[in-house]
């Protein structure tokens, strides 16, 4: 029997839009683009040039720091563009597809060392999807992690159902599980009545509680809190298949069943699509037409604003849309009683209406000030941390602070529910960001 | 029209008071930016701050009436003057006070944000209505105006305004006028409005009316029933009277979700406590049980509206607890036990602002503690 951890803080927010369980295929895109910037803390060296024709599972750039760490081309093509912005930074590598895919071959079956699993997995581009705590960035091979920790469910709003998302590709993440485990303990985080509660090679636990409770960083602090000086590798659990196919099949395969959600998109849905696809070939004509809408790269609180002409990152397990709203002029916002709004304040009436689907545009909705009201925070922040306390420190650029408040255990994506009931409208996920940048500077 | 309000348009310098209008009537309609929650809830501080005024309305409006009450009592009108006149002398005596007070306040608080180039804040709107319901009626206007002035600028804007400030600004006016006005804010001659008005015939001069707690500093017994303190029918500070009253207005913030609950009923704790402990030797003679020790006098008004601030209480949960209840502690030891002052609960909340920082001082470094210790069993 797993290990059970009740969750009290957090709160749920139910978006209109949710995927159906159905999938489809996506549109085969004609260009593939990998995006640096969606594998955090890595500098990219690009090791292709334009021109160069690369098969699935081959590196398209590494980390200049660790050139072991490769980033694999999501398919097989010619690269066509390497696109650079201001300062020559690189913004997407992007490949043609050829009809008939190729792909590099690697050996089948997990090996019994996990030295040679890693190697494996930096060989085959896959260890790039491995993020590490501390700093919330790529992991470093050379690190030795405590565990590695894969939560098998995210509850954020819209987000994508693992669950529905594993059926029939069980077989690839127990293997996926195996490879991992030979590197070091894995910790698998599943919620209540789980299909996937008797996995092996794992310790599972089972977490009841509302969002963020899927999130890994609540769950490492709930488990076996990073202390300073250790490290633990996290992974998302559709990575965990990508590994498992990889030592199943031999080949890299980077295909998702995306969630495509949201209030703006016409049939919320499942879409099965490569890493690198183009945004506009997943969402298709599934976008509302009649006012702004934003296409998010990830779910309305953690993912990114993008547009249908850009690439899906490397982590994106969803692909959401929402009215932008930027248009819309509430009168005397302070006392009117705005019914179609959510708020966790009963100054509103969304507490009378539990079951309701809300359908949120992207404005701030106040204005910004410094923190006035006490235990916002607080009450959806189920880590053993004081979340208002370490947000100060981090504003304060106090270093010796932050690590005693605990911010190695932390992530940007663990203070978004924070972020979004926070009245006084503080951007907490950048001033975490920052806070990370700034200690990993330092501990360099 | 927005043009000629920013910077470098015509009328720039009333920028920020432009914003300030623009929020209060419309929702900002800034859009989240590419990184970060791209939803927000609903919920800003406007809203919750003017929640707090809502609350604050039956104690208004009950302070109204019963300045209207009370002066008709002290010109032996007890028949012939119904509530409704009571109610508009009140009004008429009332207003010039909230008045002045938003006038003084919200002009500095303006100036200062159109200095800073920032957006006006909206705290002020609390603060400005406790204020005038903190005062005796009789209170000068110009003296509330100083007092404001004062509190505004050394309690609040020069630790950086709205959120920043260590001491709650409301009750930084009312000790302003404690210790530099004495003779405006306690003793048995402020408590009733002597001035003539149409709605109600008939003036008094030099009238003298003790409030309960005046009777009992001076060892007297309480010449109103515990009926009379917890409606209200009393004199004293405006707000502060009805029990009932200020009660409605917690029920209005706890269910909003705005004042912390957990302050509310650990001040009223320590305070019953320390009422029982040290209740006065004779209640029968002193006509005074020591429950009434709640209603009376500034207590109630305090524990609600004062010690609930977010800004200047503690602000670790589990703190939150001992701070209210400390606040009542010393609230009623000041009472009882300072024969100087009639009223605590003012010094008590003031005292515990300054300690609150201390309180969540503690939480945070036995949380911090505890990592290190973790860290090093590894």
């Amino acid at each position: 029997m797993a290990n059970v951890i009740k969750l009290c803080k957090g709160l749920d927010i139910n978006l209109k839009g949710k995927a159906a369980a159905e999938v489809t295929a996506a549109k085969p895109s004609k260009v593939y683009g990998l995006i640096p910037d969606a594998f955090y803390g890595v500098k990219p060296k690009v090791v292709v040039k334009e021109g160069e024709t690369v098969k699935a599972g081959d590196a398209l750039f590494v980390d200049k720091l660790h050139p072991e760490v490769k980033f694999a081309s999501p398919v097989s093509g010619k690269v066509t563009l390497v696109e650079r912005g201001e300062r020559r930074k690189v913004l997407s590598i992007q490949v043609e597809a050829d009809a008939e895919q190729k792909y590099a071959e690697f050996s089948k079956g997990v090996p019994a060392d996990g030295k040679k699993v890693l190697e494996v997995l930096l060989e085959s581009g896959l260890f790039g999807y491995m993020m590490q705590r501390p700093y919330a960035v790529t992991a470093c091979p050379e690190d030795t992690p405590k565990a590695i920790f894969v939560s098998a469910f995210a509850d954020m709003p819209l987000a994508q159902d693992f669950e529905f998302v594993v059926k029939g590709q069980e077989a690839d993440f127990q293997t996926g599980i195996d490879a991992l485990s030979k590197v070091a303990k894995v910790y698998l985080g599943v919620k209540p009545g789980s299909a996937l509660e008797g996995t092996k090679n794992a310790e599972v636990t089972v977490f009841k509680g509302k969002c963020p409770a899927g999130n890994v960083g609540v769950q490492i602090n709930h488990i076996s809190p990073v202390n300073k000086g250790e490290v633990v590798w996290t992974m998302g659990a559709e990575e965990v298949i990508f590994v498992g196919r990889l030592f199943n099949t031999g080949k890299v395969d980077l295909t998702r069943t995306i969630a495509v959600a949201g209030s703006e998109v016409k049939a919320p849905k499942y879409v099965k699509a490569l890493v690198g696809a183009k945004i506009s070939d997943i969402v298709a004509d599934n976008l509302a037409t009649d006012k702004a809408v934003r296409v998010i790269d990830g779910n309305p609180l953690t993912g990114m604003k993008s547009s249908a002409d850009s690439f899906v990152g490397a982590h994106t397990t969803e692909i959401t849309a929402i009215p932008e709203g930027n248009e819309t002029y509430e009168l005397l916002g302070w006392i009117s009683p705005r019914l179609n709004e959510f708020s966790v304040s009963r100054s509103y009436l969304s507490w009378l209406m539990p079951k309701k689907e809300y359908t949120l545009d992207t404005r701030v909705k106040g204005g910004h000030r410094h923190m006035i009201f006490s235990g916002e925070y607080d009450s959806v922040f189920p880590m053993d941390i004081y979340p208002e306390q370490l947000v100060k420190a981090i504003i304060a650029g106090d270093i010796d602070r932050m690590e005693a408040l605990g911010i190695y255990e932390v992530a940007p994506e663990d203070f978004a529910v924070a972020e979004f009931v926070d009245s006084s409208k503080v951007e907490l996920q950048r001033i975490v960001r920052e806070g990370l940048d700034m200690l990993r500077k330092e501990n360099a | 029209m927005k043009p000629t309000f920013s910077e470098g348009g015509k009328l720039s310098a009333f920028g920020s008071l432009f914003d300030a209008a623009e929020t209060f009537f419309y929702v900002p309609s800034e859009t989240a930016k590419v990184r970060g929650a791209q939803i927000h809830d609903a919920i800003d501080s406007k809203r919750s701050i003017f929640f707090v005024v809502i609350a604050l309305i039956p104690a208004i409006l009950f302070g109204m009436w019963n300045i209207g009450y009370q002066h008709s009592l002290a010109v032996g009108c007890t028949e012939g003057c119904c509530w409704f006149s009571q109610f508009l002398y009140g009004l008429a005596v009332m207003l010039p006070k909230i008045m002045v007070s938003y006038a003084v306040g919200l002009g500095i608080e303006v100036a200062i944000a159109q200095w800073k180039k920032e957006e006006v804040h909206e705290g002020f709107f609390v603060t400005g209505m406790l204020i005038p319901l903190i005062v005796p009626v009789n209170c000068p206007l110009w003296i509330i105006a100083i007092a404001t002035a004062f509190a505004v600028i050394f309690a609040k804007e020069v630790f950086g305004g709205t959120g920043m400030n260590i001491f709650n600004p409301a009750l930084v006016t009312r000790a302003f006028l404690f210790f530099a006005y004495p003779a405006m804010m306690s003793g048995d001659k402020v408590w009733v409005n002597e001035n003539y008005m149409d709605c109600i015939n008939g003036t008094v001069d030099g009238y003298s009316q003790a409030t309960p707690l005046g009777q009992l500093a001076a060892g007297e017994p309480v010449s109103y029933s515990a009926m009379d303190t917890v409606i209200g029918t009393i004199p004293g500070s405006i707000g502060e009277t009805s029990f009932i009253a200020i009660m409605i207005g917690a029920v209005i913030l706890i269910w909003a979700g705005i004042a912390s609950w957990k302050i509310m009923l650990s001040t009223f704790a320590g305070g019953a406590l320390m009422a029982y402990l040290l209740r006065y030797g004779d209640a029968e003679a002193l006509n005074f049980e020591w429950w009434e020790q709640l209603t009376v006098g500034g207590f109630a008004f305090g524990a609600v509206f004062m010690a609930t601030d977010p800004v200047t209480g503690c602000r670790v949960e589990a703190g939150k607890w001992i701070y209210g209840f400390l606040i009542g502690v010393m609230a009623i030891i000041i009472r009882v036990l300072n024969p100087g002052f009639p009223e605590g609960m003012m010094l008590a909340i003031l005292l515990m602002n300054v300690f609150a920082p201390l309180i969540d001082y503690c939480f945070v470094q036995a949380n911090i503690n505890k990592r290190a210790k973790r860290a090093k069993v590894k």
